[in-house]
């Protein structure tokens, strides 16, 4: 159901369209001089509801978001998958859902954003290794397509799995972690207003390698847990396994909320860097929830976030 | 004439400092490619893995000249302590990126030096750098004299490979780039351990 959460991040901060556009026009003409695969801008437009609400965040720029990804099917690189992910076809494209669900089954991507309300959401995501973007996400709550194919009551957890589709991923023959990558949240927590799938970024449809067609994006998570290009939900009673959870118990944990508490083992998540600032921009403090406390506080109320990392 | 030979009569006369200037200047490029947009949307940490990634490129550099010679006849010997000062110079820059420009804080980088063991390894590596990068001129050489000063110099082989454990250990899972150095470094060090047991008396 769209309207149930309020931006408090402000869109007389985004990048004018017009001046957005020119660079993807300059962009494009790069990719079209460029030798190779590059991953070309998306062309459509899509219709989204505008919010209005909030004090000012500034989102970073296009070229921020689509040019430095964490997308290992592509490469462990920042920039391999802006570089590899233009070969993964995206068209066409279905989403398996299943488990415990009313109506199963195989859903093509243009039935699935067929008559939800898609909105424009200005959004923290802070990744796991202490740097931070702001993102204009476009995308329609979970929620709504967990409502449409009908949760039964006995289902505690959502389950994600990525594409897996080797002859478009050059970073999959390696082993750095188990594939398909997979993620999964609690139902409440699929459930909640904040959480999206988006579709776009920038009121057009995603580049390939922030996760096209459709990616999961929950802010108050560390970004590795927003699971891109999703080709399976699966509804269960049990806890799903996660990639980055099966790869390393110790460092990456079921919730992963962002926390300013509780560390990396290898690294303090106390304060992160915004990206953008250049070679001398400070770090800023990690937030709580990512800011998002008021919204979201209440699902872990009495858990241990120390042992719940 | 064997290329080998030839290798070392076309270096005889060239001199070694033109090292510093010519390997110097990539870290001057970086820095300002960092700058000036040209690393991408976060510069610092690309600076710093390119002057670390470096610095144990060149390290590797300093540790294959004597299987250079040993096995293949050519003598590098002369470029050596270049080769190996601006190893240590490239470290000291990795590590200045990492305090002014990355951690920013005093008490941040005293809490991350005892409690990451990645930056704890490099941190060790660094450490065992100092005494090598002192005392890498003549006049300390006459000082010490020749033994005393290569035994002291047997540092840079722990130094090496608390370097490559450092890549390997401050990435995510398990890539294989850092993998692949380490994997260098201790070839490397295995062929010398041979090449003394064969060539050495007891």
């Amino acid at each position: 159901m769209a309207g149930r959460w309020k931006n408090d991040l402000n869109w007389s901060d985004v990048t004018p369209r017009a001046e957005f556009l020119n660079r993807r026009q300059l962009l494009a003409g790069v990719g079209a001089l460029a030798v190779g695969g590059i991953a070309g801008p998306a062309l459509a437009k899509i219709d989204a509801v505008k919010t209005n609400y909030g004090r000012g965040l500034e989102p970073n720029s296009y070229e921020d978001i689509t040019s430095y990804c964490n997308f290992y099917e592509f490469g462990t690189g920042k920039d391999d998958p802006s570089r590899n992910a233009g070969r993964m076809k995206t068209m066409p494209w279905s989403v398996r859902i299943d488990g415990l669900v009313d109506k199963p089954g195989n859903y093509g991507i243009e039935d699935i954003v067929h008559g939800v309300t898609m909105e424009e959401r200005i959004y923290r995501f802070r990744c796991v290794e202490a740097w931070s973007m702001v993102v204009p996400w476009v995308g329609f709550e979970l929620a709504d397509l967990l409502n449409r194919v009908g949760v039964q009551p006995s289902a505690k957890y959502v389950a994600f799995e990525t594409l897996l589709r080797p002859s478009e991923m050059p970073g999959v023959g390696s082993r750095v972690l188990e594939w398909p990558y997979r993620e999964g949240l609690r139902i409440d927590e699929a459930m909640n207003p904040l959480t999206l799938m988006a579709t776009g970024i920038y009121g057009e449809e995603l580049p390939n390698q922030n996760g096209a067609p459709l990616r999961l994006v929950v802010p108050w998570k560390y970004g590795f847990k927003s699971i891109k290009s999703i080709v399976r939900i699966t509804l269960t009673d049990k806890q799903p396994p996660t990639s980055w959870n099966m790869a390393n118990a110790r460092e990456y944990g079921f919730y992963s909320n962002v926390n300013p508490e509780v560390d990396h083992p290898r690294w303090s998540q106390a304060t992160e860097r915004r990206i953008g600032g250049g070679l001398f921009s400070a770090r800023e403090d990690t937030l709580m929830f990512n800011g998002y406390g008021d919204e979201v506080a209440g699902l872990y109320a009495g858990m241990d976030l120390r042992k719940n990392f | 004439m064997t290329l080998a030979q030839e290798i070392n009569g076309r270096l005889r006369k060239a001199p070694a400092w033109p090292i510093y200037i010519v390997f110097t200047l990539p870290g001057l490029w970086w820095f300002y490619l960092g700058a000036t947009g040209g690393l991408g949307a976060e510069p610092i940490k690309a600076l710093e893995h390119a002057y670390g990634k470096f610095a144990l490129q060149l390290l590797i550099a300093g540790l294959l000249v004597t299987p250079l010679r040993a096995y293949a006849g050519v003598n590098l010997l002369k470029f050596r302590r270049a080769i190996g000062l601006m190893a240590f110079f490239y470290v000291l820059a990795h590590l200045l990126v990492w305090l002014v420009l990355d951690v920013q804080a005093i008490d941040r980088i005293w809490a991350d030096i005892v409690k990451r063991p990645y930056i704890t390894v490099g941190m060790m590596g660094f450490a065992l750098l100092l005494p090598l990068a002192v005392t890498s001129n003549d006049r300390v050489i006459r000082r010490m004299g020749g033994m005393a000063w290569r035994k002291l110099h047997r540092l840079v082989y722990p130094a090496v490979i608390l370097g490559g454990l450092h890549y390997v250990m401050l990435v995510k899972g398990w890539q294989l780039e850092p993998l692949i150095y380490l994997a260098a470094i201790l070839t490397i060090l295995a062929v010398r351990i041979r090449w003394k047991q064969r060539f050495l008396p007891a």
